[in-house]
């Protein structure tokens, strides 16, 4: 069997997680890889729960959808504890450092002060998501770093790029200390 | 990365279908799961020299839209569950009138305002008796993002060439799922127009046809021709009757042109069903979910495959009837509580087991499902 990699990223809405699945499907293709991204959410604007899924994969992807995930970034509690239990054996759990990680045998857990990092160190909550993104690049290195550098650039609005570039080596370097 | 290969939302990817296969005319009311077509629509149009405009409903959309191809655009318009019911008298409209058009419905959870986030495929009967009396109608229904944007095109195609409303039925997974496309050069995409007539301006008959071609020449408003169109019975002047010979002759003419002309229409997928002996039809999203569950399957010694219409109105009865008598079972799997199954049931009923297997709960069917319910088999 070829590689399929699956991402749940998840946290409140207006957080950015859709933007940063978006990207990191995107990355993937840079990459000469196939993804699909999908999402969910509630009938609210901003506030409610809010959830991205990404599925890398070498191959063809039929059923788009995340079942259990090889990988949960958890920004709230409220998103860990409603997801904690779909993570497969051995999967990898990122959380935010507000975040409490229920008890759960046979998973990586990695803890970072990932909104912190980017309303404190950045200066602008805003950019969560990338930070967010520079973490999970960090712990799986699931794509080329450069690739995924591209695709954040690409997809983030004008007059942010330097902004974006400083919250995704942030986030990188959070998880390589 | 090659500029062409994109990560695309399927929605997004009915756009730039659309607006390669000519669209220059949209009218619609946003309602999720399909405001990003209106959205996008509304960027996009103005650059290639097209319309968008917002209607108050979606009844009005529809008429926008058939107004709009009269005058020789190509129009379409989209919405989802509660809007596809409001824009049904028009699609009736558009039909005997013969209006070529595309409406695309984004399938939610119904009935009424259900779940607006949620995918389903509720609509399947919705989109071939919505309207009311015998009419014509085309509905397709992909996959994939990439088979959106052939499926648009398409739509467009059909309509042009028989002159007829085409439904594009996505569901929410599809409308909303990004994944890569790679578009195609514009050289490769084949673009059907309306045929024009030929006849000087004070001979055309509008409703005239010729020969084996049950389909009249159009002419557009604007150009010089005067013509009149209707929703009533009418004869090949366009002005209306209460003749039975004339109806008898319109609506059999208007159901012909589509059935008739089937081979041309009815597009499908097969997989993996040479040696099968559990054939899953399933279409739209639903599809993707079987071929996973065909794969697992196959890896546990049973032989199973997969049917896909591509084209779900008109119905693929005789490939579907064909496939009946190499199966022993066929199960259909549709995000609602049973619509197509019956379909298939009437053709190959006779000669296997039929089963559904359905869920209308806003959520996709997974591949275990529906190993289970194979192996159950």
């Amino acid at each position: 069997m070829s590689k399929k990699v699956e991402f749940r990223l998840s946290g409140a809405g207006g957080q950015g997680l859709i933007l940063a699945g978006i990207i990191l499907a995107e990355a993937a293709l840079r990459d000469n890889k196939n993804a699909v991204q999908t999402q969910s959410y509630g009938p609210e604007a901003r506030g409610g729960a809010s959830k991205s899924e990404v599925i890398i994969s070498d191959d063809d992807i039929n059923y788009p959808k995340v079942r259990e995930s090889d990988v949960l970034l958890a920004l709230t509690q409220a998103a860990c504890d409603k997801y904690m239990q779909n993570l497969k054996e051995n999967g990898i759990l990122i959380v935010d450092e507000n975040v409490e990680v229920k008890d759960r045998d046979n998973i990586k857990i990695y803890r970072y002060p990932i909104l912190r990092t980017a309303s404190e160190i950045i200066g602008n909550k805003m950019v969560s998501n990338i930070v967010a993104l520079g973490v999970i690049q960090g712990v799986t290195n699931i794509v080329s770093t450069d690739s995924l550098r591209e695709a954040i650039l690409e997809r983030v609005p004008r007059g942010t790029e330097e902004l974006n570039k400083k919250a995704f080596e942030e986030g990188f370097k959070l998880a390589n200390n | 990365m090659d500029k062409k290969v994109k990560l695309m939302q399927g929605n997004e990817a009915c756009v730039e279908g659309a607006i390669a296969a000519g669209m220059r005319f949209f009218a619609g009311y946003p309602i999720t799961p399909s405001t990003e077509i209106a959205e996008i629509s509304a960027q996009k149009l103005p650059r290639v020299g097209g319309k968008f405009i917002q209607m108050e409903d979606e009844i009005a959309s529809m008429a926008a839209i058939i107004g709009a191809s009269l005058t020789g655009l190509k129009s379409m318009t989209a919405t989802s569950g509660p809007g596809f019911s409001l824009k049904q008298e028009n699609i009736g409209y558009a039909s005997i009138a013969e209006v070529p058009c595309v409406i695309v419905n984004v399938q939610r959870g119904g009935p009424s305002t259900g779940l607006p986030t949620s995918p389903a495929q509720g609509d399947v009967m919705q989109a071939r008796w919505g309207t009311h009396g015998d009419h014509p109608i085309i509905a397709l229904t992909p996959s994939s993002v990439r088979e959106t944007f052939d499926l648009t095109i398409r739509s467009f195609n059909l309509s042009e060439k028989y002159r007829v409303p085409v439904i594009l039925l996505l569901d929410e997974v599809i409308a909303h799922m990004r994944e890569k496309i790679e578009i195609p050069n514009e050289d490769d995409i084949e673009i059907i127009n309306r045929e024009k007539p030929e006849n000087d301006i004070g001979e055309y008959r509008p409703y005239e046809t010729k020969g084996e071609r049950l389909v009249p020449p159009m002419a557009s408003y604007g150009e010089g021709y005067r013509f009149h169109v209707t929703g009533l019975i009418h004869d090949e002047t366009g002005f209306p009757s209460n003749s039975p010979i004339v109806a008898e002759k319109l609506i059999k003419r208007l159901i012909d042109k589509i059935e008739v002309n089937k081979e041309d229409i009815i597009s499908f997928e097969e997989y993996n069903l040479d040696d099968a002996e559990i054939a899953i039809v399933a279409f739209g999203s639903t599809a993707r979910s079987a071929k996973s569950a065909i794969d697992m399957a196959r890896d546990m010694g049973i032989k199973a495959g997969l049917f896909r219409p591509i084209t779900i109105w008109p119905i693929a009865d005789e490939e579907i009837d064909e496939l009946s008598k190499k199966v022993k079972t066929i199960i259909v799997v549709e995000m609602n509580l049973g619509q197509y199954v019956y379909e298939v049931e009437r053709i190959a009923g006779k000669n296997c087991n039929v089963i559904g297997f359905g869920r209308a709960n806003g959520e996709l069917i997974t591949p275990d499902e529906i190993l289970d319910k194979i192996k159950e088999v």
